[in-house]
C-alpha cells in the first residue's frame, strides 16, 4: 500500500508540473479505491450502493478542482483521503443522514480488492443540461465525443483559448450546482 | 457521463493553474481594506492627541495584540485552507496576542494608577468599541472569506471562524488609533467581546461559504 500511494504522490507531482497523461494515469488509479470506500459509506449509512457513483465523480471534481490546496513536498494519499471523506460525509448528510465516515475506510482498501463495475452516475450529467450553452457544448464535446481541445475549438467556431476557458468554468459550476442541489 | 468520460475532462482541463491560497487572500483583503479604510476615516478618524499618546507603552500595546491577532490568524487560516490540515500545532498561535495581552495587564498592575481598577476596564468608549470593531470588520470578513473559498477546509465553520479573528484583529488595529481607552483591562474586555463576535459571525458564515 506505501508503495501505491508513493506512486499516486510521483504522479501527481508530474501532474502538477503540468503533464496531463500522469494526470490522467493518477485519476485511473485512485477511482476504485474511492469507489470502493463510497460504497462502504453508503452501505454503512444504510443507503443504496447504487449511488456511489455520483459520489466518486464529486469527489473526482473537488480533487480536480482543489488540487493547488495539495502541498507538493507531502505524500499525497493523505491529502486526497480527506477530500474523499469530506465529500462522503456531505453526500451522506444530503441523503438525511449525519455519519461519521472512518479514515480508514479509504487506507484500508487492498489494491486486490475485485473492482466493482461501474454504476450508472446521474447527478453529474443532469447538472450538465443546465449550464450556460457555451460550457455544456465544450464539455459534451470533450467528454461524450472524446474530441481534443483542438478539434472543439474547429468544430464551435471557438478559439482555443476560449475552449479551455469554457472548460474550466464549466467544470466549476457543475461542482458549485452539485454542491448547492 | 461516466467517469472515465469526466476523468478525460479533467485531464483535459490539467493546464489550467489556480493561483495559491495566501495569493487569493491577498488579493482579497486588499480589495476589502479601502472600504473599512473609507469606514474609519468618514466617522471616526485617528483620535487627535495621537502623538503624545505614543509615548504611552499602553497605547502601542493595542497594536501588538490586534496585529498578533490578525497575523496569527492570516497564518492559521492559510493552513486550514488544506484539507488535511488540523488545528493541531498551529493552534498555539493564536494564544500569543492573549499572551501578549495579560502581560500588559500584569504590567500596568504593577504601575501606580490614578483610577481604580472597574473605571479602567469601563472605560469611556466601550459601546463605541462594541459597534465599531465589528462594524469595520465587516467588509474585511467578506473579503477573507472570498479569498479562503480558494481553500479546501475540512472544517468551513473553523475556517470561517478563524477568518472572523483575522478580520476582528485588523479592524481593532484601525479602531484603536481612534480610541482613548489604553488600560490593557479594557482591552481585554470590549476588545475581545467585540472579536468574540465577528469570530461568531465568521464561523455562521463560513459553515456556508467555504464548503467546497
Amino acid at each position: 500500500m506505501r508503495e501505491r500511494e508513493d506512486e499516486w504522490t510521483g504522479l501527481m507531482r508530474s501532474a502538477i508540473s503540468g503533464d496531463s497523461t500522469a494526470y490522467h494515469r493518477l485519476l485511473k488509479a485512485v477511482t476504485p479505491v474511492l469507489r470502493a470506500a463510497a460504497r462502504r459509506g453508503l452501505a454503512r449509512a444504510g443507503q443504496p450502493v447504487d449511488q456511489s457513483e455520483d459520489i466518486v465523480q464529486d469527489i473526482l471534481l473537488a480533487v480536480h478542482l482543489k488540487r493547488h490546496t495539495w502541498d507538493v513536498s507531502a505524500p499525497f494519499a493523505p491529502w486526497l483521503f480527506a477530500i474523499a471523506r469530506n465529500k462522503l460525509i456531505d453526500a451522506l448528510r444530503r441523503r438525511g443522514r449525519r455519519v461519521f465516515v472512518n479514515i480508514d475506510d479509504f487506507a484500508e482498501v487492498l489494491p486486490g480488492e475485485a473492482p466493482v463495475e461501474t454504476a450508472s452516475a446521474g447527478e453529474v450529467a443532469a447538472q450538465l443540461q443546465s449550464l450556460p450553452a457555451r460550457q455544456r457544448d465544450v464539455l459534451q464535446s470533450i467528454a461524450v465525443e472524446s474530441a481534443s481541445i483542438k478539434d472543439t475549438a474547429a468544430k464551435l467556431a471557438m478559439s482555443e483559448g476560449a475552449v479551455r476557458v469554457a472548460l474550466h468554468r464549466g467544470l466549476t459550476s457543475l461542482t458549485a450546482k452539485l454542491r448547492e442541489q | 457521463m461516466d467517469t472515465d468520460q469526466l476523468i478525460k475532462t479533467l485531464a483535459a482541463d490539467s493546464a489550467h493553474r489556480a493561483r495559491p491560497v495566501g495569493f487569493a487572500l491577498m488579493l482579497a483583503l486588499m480589495a476589502a481594506a479601502p472600504v473599512s479604510l473609507l469606514m474609519f476615516f468618514t466617522e471616526l478618524g485617528i483620535r487627535p492627541d495621537v502623538m503624545t499618546a505614543m509615548r504611552n507603552p499602553f497605547f502601542d500595546l493595542k497594536f501588538a495584540v490586534t496585529l498578533a491577532l490578525a497575523i496569527a490568524a492570516i497564518a492559521v487560516s492559510l493552513h486550514l485552507s488544506r484539507p488535511e490540515a488540523s488545528l493541531r500545532g498551529f493552534g498555539w498561535l493564536l494564544l500569543i496576542p492573549a499572551g501578549l495581552l495579560t502581560a500588559g495587564i500584569g504590567g500596568e498592575m504593577m504601575m501606580p494608577q490614578r483610577l481604580p481598577m472597574m473605571t479602567r476596564l469601563m472605560g469611556n468608549n466601550s459601546r463605541m468599541c462594541m459597534t465599531a470593531i465589528p462594524l469595520l470588520s465587516l467588509p474585511i470578513l467578506a473579503g477573507a472569506l472570498i479569498g479562503l473559498r480558494h481553500g479546501a477546509p475540512a472544517r468551513p465553520a473553523l475556517a470561517g471562524a478563524i477568518a472572523g479573528m483575522l478580520s476582528a484583529g485588523l479592524a481593532a488595529t484601525l479602531y484603536a488609533s481612534h480610541c482613548t481607552d489604553d488600560s490593557p483591562l479594557f482591552v481585554a474586555t470590549w476588545y475581545t467581546l467585540s472579536t468574540a463576535l465577528v469570530t461568531a459571525i465568521g464561523a455562521l458564515a463560513g459553515s456556508k461559504l467555504l464548503r467546497f
